[in-house]
């Protein structure tokens, strides 16, 4: 699950099952954030654990089977059925390895919740089915880039249900709640791509939810963000409104090729007249595009349900017209 | 007592709950439990059939990413968005029919109604008309299912999590109100075991000589009692929020989605103990009775059955380590959570020592038994890494917890619930079935069940999350995401042939099969005492009690195929015939 590219197999060699060397593993992700030191050596120490006693059950199982199978004329051996010093055993022993497999995860768990002071801070904005990432200079991207080896913090808000940030090969997984802000963090080791998931069922498009994050080498991430805020002044205003409408989830919902949605396409609207279900027929103009951005409730079209976000607050006047002169560019 | 049992072992088996009374109505309206018992049986494994078909029709839709069967024709979504819909409402039912209309009631309110009384030598439960209304609550919860079927159907998972299901165009107030109602069926089911436990157990038959069934039944009916009213008070608390704009899930109206998880895990959790429990207690009776040895720490096995629904009701939140929830409060959960792993490992390790210089023989209900142990024992382990907090980060909501899941409730509660249809089968039917097929069909359920669902283990911790339509993002990377979920697949549809198969020999027995002997495992609890089938009244006079697991008394009849009484004249039990 590393960069398109560069796919290591991920079916590696027989002893990557139970070892959990560095690198590809049999069972887990590439270990590419300074998290999975928090993981994996857990995981793999509750593998061993449990390989243990079920290969103890299964042995004894069978070992039973075979020596006390039934057979003619020979009846059951009695045999206590109560014995306190084994019974006292089978409890104490495994008592002793749960406790240490708490022990190994709070202390894991406490070092993924609780972030570095110095961290660089990135506002995530969740909706269906949709990631926006924030940076301090105002630019909105539709993919998550940081820098390598520094700790990234994310401060996450839903704006409809709950969905869930997951980024397997950081080890970083955190619910993004409506009504709240949730936080996690991450410290990625090696320039790069990964996939970002939505792992909390979110409706329609739960499971095309994803997005990529780019890791970016010493120095290069500055560079990077600074290109790209200033990327959108240098377009003409309808390549801008097609960025924005990628960035900020339109196109979740709305196709600019004519195919139907959770909402209708885009593609020719501008100038047809529609008929909705709680207001007249109207022509689809400025004024219509501008309304159903700001107050989407106010005319659903026929055929439609009632499901939009307002975006109030999250475009403003510039960036809806940008996003009027794309609608009218499709033709 | 020898004279007891042999009497009651030679009642003819002409007059039996079968043939006591005849016509449609006198089964739609009997209060005899034995055939509410039967009714029961019947349906839930309606629901199975249901719940099966649709999880068959979600492992065609994940045998490859994009999609398959959905999406793409006039019959299930003719554009990918009606078929991403569709497959949600699927995935929701099925999770929505196994739980509440199968697995809930399956062991308590199917074999346990059937065989809690003639266990206690009861005539019935302590309150018949009672029963009968809890199955036809179960009834009419059903039709309310089969109303969001047909009426627009269900797409928020069964956990109907706000404020997704408060959004939503679907059904989830009918699909609420069926909640509520077969939340009230399982109630009344509770009581009614509570109380006939308490009140209708034989002279002599203290609490630490019943049978572990019979425990197994206490715990999960105390759990059905006091846990089931916070669902009902969660559906309602849903229904004024939809309804009446009520705010108190929605954070739009003021509330809050995290107190939603908190109400809905506080029955769920401990419902997963009402799924687990009573499969434990056909384990300790089929491993004991198929072993021909006393069940090994009866006390022990006991106890941790009241230990197991007490616990239970105190890890809810390991289902939110990653909510949002404070880290002290998952730390707690976290170490809760382990202590109820150990009352489960113990029991296994009893089932193992019971086993130890048995004479055992692998009849049908010893083989799913078996079964149990191991895939048990899997579901059990994997708990360990979801109870882990810093390994549950990755792991939750990933195909991993759906493995585990399905290794505890299907492994476990279905793969048990067949050991006890098996098991039980001559004395409900009258009838033997062909017991070669029965283990053939135990081993395919074995093997097929781990084709399918071991892979998922290795798809959720390589990161594949669950409740998803399309995994391309994945296998584009990865190939093995793809392979993996073939082999599921494949497994599913296997698995799904083992249940076919199944069912046919079972029907063929009720026509074709041997008239079924009083004992024919050689079980020494009080239903073998009566003849197969009961009568009516299960006993004339309440029967003499003895320990449900001293099998010492009883000894195979070639002639009868099944076990009766030993002889006076043999030598005394305790030694061992000379081969």
């Amino acid at each position: 699950m590393t960069a398109p590219g560069a796919i290591a197999p991920t079916l590696s060699t027989a002893s990557g099952w139970l070892l959990g060397q560095a690198g590809e593993s049999f069972w887990l992700p590439p270990p590419d954030s300074t998290l999975a030191g928090a993981v994996d050596p857990v995981f793999y120490f509750i593998l061993w654990v449990s390989v243990f006693f079920f290969g103890l059950i299964t042995l004894l199982m069978v070992l039973f089977l075979v020596r006390f199978r039934r057979r003619a004329g020979i009846g059951p051996t009695p045999s206590p059925s109560h014995n306190t010093p084994l019974e006292v055993t089978w409890s104490v022993i495994p008592l002793i390895l749960v406790i240490l497999i708490f022990y190994f995860g709070f202390t894991g768990y406490m070092d993924m919740r609780v972030p570095p002071r110095e961290a660089y801070e990135i506002h995530v904005v969740a909706q269906r089915w949709q990631w926006m990432f924030k940076y301090p200079n105002g630019h909105v991207d539709e993919n998550l880039h940081v820098p390598v080896d520094q700790a990234v913090r994310l401060i996450m808000q839903s704006k409809d249900v709950i969905h869930s940030l997951f980024i397997p090969d950081f080890r970083v997984k955190m619910d993004v709640v409506p009504g709240r802000y949730t936080k996690t963090w991450f410290q990625a080791k090696e320039p790069g791509q990964h996939l970002l998931l939505c792992t909390e069922y979110c409706g329609t498009g739960h499971s095309d939810m994803s997005a990529t994050v780019f890791v970016h080498a010493a120095g290069k991430f500055e560079k990077w963000l600074a290109d790209a805020g200033k990327f959108m002044e240098d377009l003409p205003p309808a390549e801008r409104g097609e960025l924005l409408y990628r960035r900020h989830g339109c196109q979740g919902c709305h196709s600019a090729d004519g195919t139907a949605k959770t909402g209708p396409s885009f593609q020719g609207i501008f100038g047809q007249t529609h008929a909705f279900t709680n207001a007249p027929p109207t022509q689809v103009d400025e004024n219509y595009i501008r309304e159903s951005i700001l107050e989407p409730s106010a005319k659903v079209r026929q055929g439609y349900s009632d499901k939009m976000n307002s975006y109030k607050g999250s475009l403003n006047d510039e960036e809806i017209a940008d996003l009027i002169e794309f609608i009218k560019s499709l033709k | 007592m020898e004279k007891e049992i042999a009497g009651s072992m030679s009642t003819s088996a002409t007059d039996n709950y079968l043939t006591h009374s005849r016509g449609l109505k006198s089964w739609l309206f009997t209060l005899d439990h034995k055939r509410i018992g039967v009714m029961y049986l019947v349906s839930i494994m309606t629901a199975l059939a249901v719940g099966g078909f649709l999880a068959m029709l979600i492992r065609v839709e994940l045998a490859a990413p994009g999609p398959t069967i959905m999406g793409n024709n006039s019959l299930l979504g003719s554009d990918p968005a009606a078929g991403k819909d569709i497959y949600n409402q699927i995935f929701t039912l099925h999770g929505a029919v196994m739980i509440f209309l199968f697995i809930i009631p399956g062991v308590p309110a199917a074999l346990g109604n059937f065989v809690l009384p003639v266990m206690l030598g009861a005539k019935d439960v302590a309150f018949p008309r009672l029963n009968l209304v809890s199955y036809y609550l179960w009834v009419i919860g059903a039709a309310f299912f089969l109303l969001v079927l047909v009426s627009g159907g269900l797409d928020t998972g069964w956990t109907l999590y706000a404020p997704y299901s408060t959004s939503t165009d679907t059904r989830v107030l009918s699909a609420g109100l069926g909640v509520f109602i077969l939340g009230f069926s399982s109630i009344f089911t509770g009581l009614n075991f509570i109380a006939t436990v308490h009140t209708l157990r034989p002279p002599g038959m203290t609490w630490f000589k019943m049978p572990l069934f019979v425990w197994a039944l206490y715990a999960t009916a105390v759990i059905q009692v006091l846990a089931t009213p916070v669902l009902g008070i969660t559906v309602l608390l849903l229904a004024a929020e939809l309804l009446f704009k009520v705010g108190i899930f929605d954070p739009a109206l003021g509330g809050d989605p995290v107190l939603f998880q908190h109400f809905f895990w506080f029955y769920s959790h401990p419902a997963v103990y009402i799924m687990i429990l009573p499969a434990m207690g056909i384990i300790s009776e089929t491993i004991s009775v198929f072993s021909r040895k006393h069940i090994f720490g009866y006390k022990f096995i006991a106890l941790s059955s009241v230990a197991i629904a007490l616990l239970g009701f105190l890890v809810w939140g390991h289902h939110m380590f990653i909510s949002g929830q404070s880290p002290l409060a998952s730390m707690i959960f976290s170490a809760l959570t382990f202590s109820v792993s150990i009352p489960s490992a113990i029991k296994v390790f009893n089932w193992l020592a019971t086993m130890y210089k048995g004479s055992i023989q692998l009849d049908t209900p010893m083989c799913y038994a078996l079964s149990f142990i191991l895939l048990f024992g899997i579901g059990g382990l994997t708990g360990l890494f979801l109870g882990a907090l810093s390994v549950d980060v990755i792991l939750h909501d990933t195909y991993f917890v759906v493995a585990h899941f399905h290794y505890t409730m299907m492994g476990g509660t279905l793969v048990a619930f067949l050991a006890g249809l098996h098991y039980w089968w001559p004395k409900i039917t009258g009838r033997m079935f062909n017991n070669r097929l029965g283990q053939i069909a135990a081993l395919m359920v074995f093997l097929s069940f781990n084709l399918t669902f071991f892979p998922q283990f290795l798809l959720g911790t390589r990161g594949m999350p669950r409740r998803y339509f399309d995994y391309s993002d994945l296998s584009k990377l990865d190939s093995s995401f793809t392979l993996l979920n073939l082999h599921s697949s494949v497994g599913a549809f296997l698995l799904g042939g083992a249940m076919v198969l199944t069912l046919s020999y079972l029907v063929h027995s009720l026509f074709r099969g041997r008239p079924a002997p009083a004992n024919p495992w050689g079980g020494n609890s009080l239903e073998w005492h009566c003849s197969s089938p009961p009568p009516h009244d299960n006993f004339a006079s309440p029967p003499a009690v003895g320990d449900p697991y001293d099998f010492t008394g009883l000894e195979y009849d070639p002639d009868l195929g099944g076990y009766v009484p030993r002889r006076r004249s043999v030598p005394a039990p305790e030694t061992q015939p000379v081969p």
